[in-house]
């Protein structure tokens, strides 16, 4: 029961109280520039939805197992008379250029696997698909999962809960823009201007979370 | 009338097309159409259906509005005055501000049993607040609307109502003016003006105040107009409260060093301190009232939040906590305390931000009212919830309405092609 309330606490803070759009304001090229109708909102959201679950756990394996300070200490077994003790070793300044590496590889995986079964959305998404490898989002879920020190189950519960909290964010925000089709905006501020405007008040109205501990 | 109406028609050439004060036509049709009934015909294929159109409608909302206004008047002032009572007798300093120099000046005590007394010292606060609104929001409005060309509507005379009537009492003014100046600016003029939003504009101004100065509009020293008071308000006590929530209300600590008590009735009649004209349930019922019965606020909102409510607090109910007495609170408390009966009925049904499918508005009010009960029960930042619900419930409303007409379309294909 514990465990089913520490992954439910951690899943309900990624999507709401720390949503990474609207809390931490990540992710927002692909956030402003993809969600111009939900349909493709929905595509891009599911899309970085599989990433995070992906990527997280997998960031995390990489460096729970070779980048953290004392995480190379099992390879001491296999060279007793080495001179280095590697349980020392602290590789963590790696991790950056590691976790883009991983991002980088799924993502291709991802298109490919895309571009195979699913055609109509490889071609909806377009450039913004590769444009996921660069996306502060995922990254930044990699990184808050090192800063946190999630283990292995408690990051695919976090990667996933980081990836619904974006998803729903775009989809919300394509909603809106949908419907400020009708509006009239004046014209310096067409286009990006209202878009940014429109995610400061979605933010705002995201503040309702803001103070809750789980 | 006549005699007026030959009037507007003589200095109409001068708005007209080509006339010296063309620029200023908004100004000129919007006070035309305050007093006199349109004279524009629908073009085109639309079929008229009513003879309502948006400026009634608009108005409709406004009567709606008076019989809490007028309370939440009377109410501003019977607070302050009882509680001017009490700090007297236990020798409490009050420091008096100019409300109470121009109250002295009409020659009128701090009575809590006289009608005067009462109505007229709420009104001294309440009347500033709204000359204010009116005053920054409408010119803001009008130099938009001359700038871009949009009319004036009655759409101003609801947002200019609706947020005096949420802030207490004792706000300075000058947030006031900030407030709805963002309010109208970033949250409706932006987007075009009035039915171009999606964020109710007078929760969008009092969402700005709320957390740019949460010392002025929350807390347990604002609720009741006189300065030094202190006395939480039900949601406040409850919220810090040790053994049960509802128990705890039968002895709420005043400045004056007694304690009092909030009873349900209190609440439901709206004798209680608050914000100007959320305190009464019944008056709020009364509204509601209007609004059905002319056809403009939706029923389907009103009764899926109370749903809502209902839904989740029994849900919580049935949870529990040993830690958070908030979880023991029974639905019939949460829905006569804090705003929730105005939001519910004012706010939520504003037909611009909330969904257009009346499935949507099923789902949409029951989004709002699940919303409150969490922020006020597990949110500890915030006591109340209302405000920050329907922002949430106006931001998801559009993708609601896609989901409902998606839906829709899915059916219809599936039934036409079989």
């Amino acid at each position: 029961m514990n465990l089913v309330e520490a992954h439910l606490s951690i899943f309900l803070k990624a999507v709401f109280v720390e949503n990474l759009a609207l809390a931490f304001f990540l992710g927002m090229c692909t956030f402003l520039a993809v969600s111009k109708s939900v349909k493709t909102a929905i595509g891009l959201g599911m899309a970085v939805i599989a990433i995070e679950t992906i990527t997280v756990p997998a960031n995390q394996a990489i460096y729970s197992l070779l980048l953290k300070k004392g995480a190379l200490g099992w390879a001491n077994q296999f060279i007793p008379t080495s001179t280095i003790d590697f349980s020392t070793i602290d590789l963590s300044f790696l991790s950056f250029i590691s976790f883009i590496g991983v991002i980088a590889a799924l993502v291709q995986i991802l298109e490919m696997f895309l571009d195979k079964f699913m055609p109509a959305l490889y071609n909806e998404l377009g450039i913004f698909l590769p444009l996921i490898t660069v996306n502060c989002a995922i990254l930044g879920a990699s990184l808050f999962m090192q800063e946190r020190n999630y283990s292995f189950g408690e990051s695919i519960t976090y990667g996933f809960g980081c990836g619904v909290g974006w998803a729903l964010a775009i989809m919300a925000l394509a909603g809106i823009r949908e419907k400020l089709k009708y509006s009239d905006v004046p014209p310096p501020l067409r286009g990006l201007g209202i878009t940014f405007i429109t995610t400061g008040l979605m933010a705002l109205a995201f503040m309702s979370f803001s103070g809750i501990t789980l | 009338m006549k005699p007026l109406r030959d009037a507007f028609d003589r200095v109409h050439p001068y708005f007209a097309k080509g006339g010296i004060l063309e620029k200023a036509y908004p100004v000129y049709e919007s006070i035309d159409t305050f007093l006199f009934t349109p004279g524009e015909t629908t073009r085109g294929r639309t079929h008229v259906r009513d003879g309502i159109d948006l400026k009634r409608m608009m108005i409709t909302v406004v009567f709606a509005l008076i019989p809490v206004t007028l309370f939440g008047m009377w109410n501003a002032g019977y607070q302050a005055n009882s509680a001017i009572v009490k700090m007297t007798e236990a020798d409490v300093p009050i420091e008096y501000d100019w409300h109470h120099s121009v109250h002295t000046f009409f020659g009128l005590g701090h009575d809590p049993g006289s009608f005067a007394d009462n109505f007229i010292y709420g009104a001294i606060f309440f009347i500033p607040i709204y000359a204010v609104t009116m005053f920054v929001g409408g010119h803001i409005e009008m130099i938009f609307s001359v700038l871009r060309g949009h009319e004036i509507n009655e759409g101003f005379l609801v947002t200019g109502l609706l947020f005096p009537l949420t802030l207490p009492p004792s706000i300075p003014l000058w947030q006031v003016a900030l407030g709805i100046a963002f309010g109208v600016i970033v949250a409706k003029e932006v987007f075009g003006g009035t039915g171009r939003n999606f964020l109710n504009v007078a929760l969008a101004s009092r969402a700005f105040l709320y957390f740019s100065y949460a010392a002025s509009i929350s807390g347990d020293k604002v609720w009741t107009a006189v300065d030094g008071f202190s006395g939480a308000t039900a949601l406040g006590q409850m919220a810090i409260a040790e053994g049960g929530a509802i128990e705890s209300l039968d002895s709420v600590q005043y400045v004056w060093g007694d304690t009092g008590s909030i009873t349900w009735m209190s609440s439901f009649l709206g004798t209680i301190q608050g914000s100007i004209g959320e305190t009464s349930a019944l008056l709020c019922l009364v509204g509601a009232g209007i609004l059905i019965a002319a056809g403009i606020g939706s029923w389907r909102i009103m009764l899926s939040v109370i749903l809502g409510v209902i839904g989740t607090t029994l849900l919580l109910n049935a949870v529990g906590s040993e830690t958070n007495p908030m979880f023991g609170v029974p639905f019939y408390w949460h829905l006569v305390i804090g705003g929730l009966a105005f939001g519910l009925v004012f706010m939520a049904t504003d037909p611009v931000s909330a969904s257009m499918t009346n499935t949507g508005k099923w789902f949409y009010g029951i989004l709002i009212g699940f919303m409150t009960v969490l922020i006020r029960v597990i949110n500890p930042a915030f006591p109340e919830g209302i405000m920050l619900a329907i922002l949430f419930g106006n931001v998801f409303a559009p993708l609601i309405d896609y989901f409902v007409v998606q839906a829709n379309v899915r059916r219809r294909v599936a039934r036409y092609a079989s």
